[in-house]
């Protein structure tokens, strides 16, 4: 069984997305540090929306292809939340995290490929 | 003003609570995939726009698929877990830890759905939860 481009792309694009979405989590989560009545924001609802709207391309990029190819795919989003935490966040980059994101990646990588 | 005061409030916290947060949120995350999996063998209505009614049906049957129902309000806990996470802890250390559920999917689906235990799984499933260890270290440590 081959994976088509498309369904990679999709995978790919999905990741993203949910990196996106977990940004958006993380500034309206903020905001409950003045209290639970700040629960509803917009930016919550935002990151909420961008998470569910990720499963969309994921659903669909999964139905073709071999998903020992595309599950590690996922971690495309791991990479970019981290980047988009220093962007947005002022979070350092430290190399504890990197071998970190590293030892998940190649975990990821090693259970799909033993299924 | 001193330089601790100028830090974020993210920065000051030592705490690890983000970290058992994320970690908790993603046994539910686990249950949901594996309940979602049993309430997808269900059967299901085919919607039809011009019929009304078979949206109906689909949404009756989505309500009453009693998996698929726990399955999206265990994903509902998943998301409070997380948004609390998220509110002391560094999005960089908490995302990552996301993947513990790939440990969790694995072993419960050894139990539900007989999959077996291979070497490939066992060396992943350790170099996710030492990632994930990691992790905690570079959080009590930064």
């Amino acid at each position: 069984m081959k994976t088509p481009v498309s369904s990679i792309f999709l995978v790919l694009l999905a990741s993203v997305i949910g990196s996106f979405g977990a940004v958006f989590l993380k500034l309206g989560a903020e905001r409950l540090r003045y209290g639970l009545r700040h629960a509803l924001n917009a930016k919550l609802v935002t990151g909420i929306l961008l998470y569910i709207g990720s499963s969309i391309p994921f659903i669909m990029g999964i139905r073709n292809g071999e998903l020992s190819v595309l599950y590690p795919m996922v971690s495309l989003g791991y990479v970019c939340a981290m980047v988009w935490s220093r962007l947005f966040f002022k979070e350092p980059i430290t190399p504890g995290k990197i071998g970190a994101l590293v030892m998940i990646i190649a975990g990821i990588v090693s259970i799909s490929a033993g299924r | 003003m001193s330089p601790v005061t100028a830090l974020p409030p993210t920065e000051v916290k030592r705490s690890n609570k983000p970290i058992f947060l994320v970690a908790a949120s993603t046994g539910f995350a686990a249950a949901a995939q594996i309940m979602m999996k049993f309430g997808a063998g269900h059967p299901m209505p085919k919607i039809d726009l011009a019929h009304p009614a078979t949206i109906i049906a689909l949404a009756l049957a989505i309500l009453t698929n009693a998996p698929l129902f726990f399955g999206y309000s265990m994903n509902a806990g998943m998301a409070v877990l997380l948004i609390l996470a998220l509110k002391d802890g560094q999005l960089s250390i908490l995302y990552p830890i996301i993947s513990l559920s790939y440990v969790w999917v694995n072993l419960l689906s050894m139990y539900f759905f007989h999959e077996h235990m291979n070497l490939f799984k066992a060396i992943g499933i350790a170099l996710i939860i030492g990632g994930v260890g990691l992790l905690g270290k570079v959080s009590s440590r930064e």
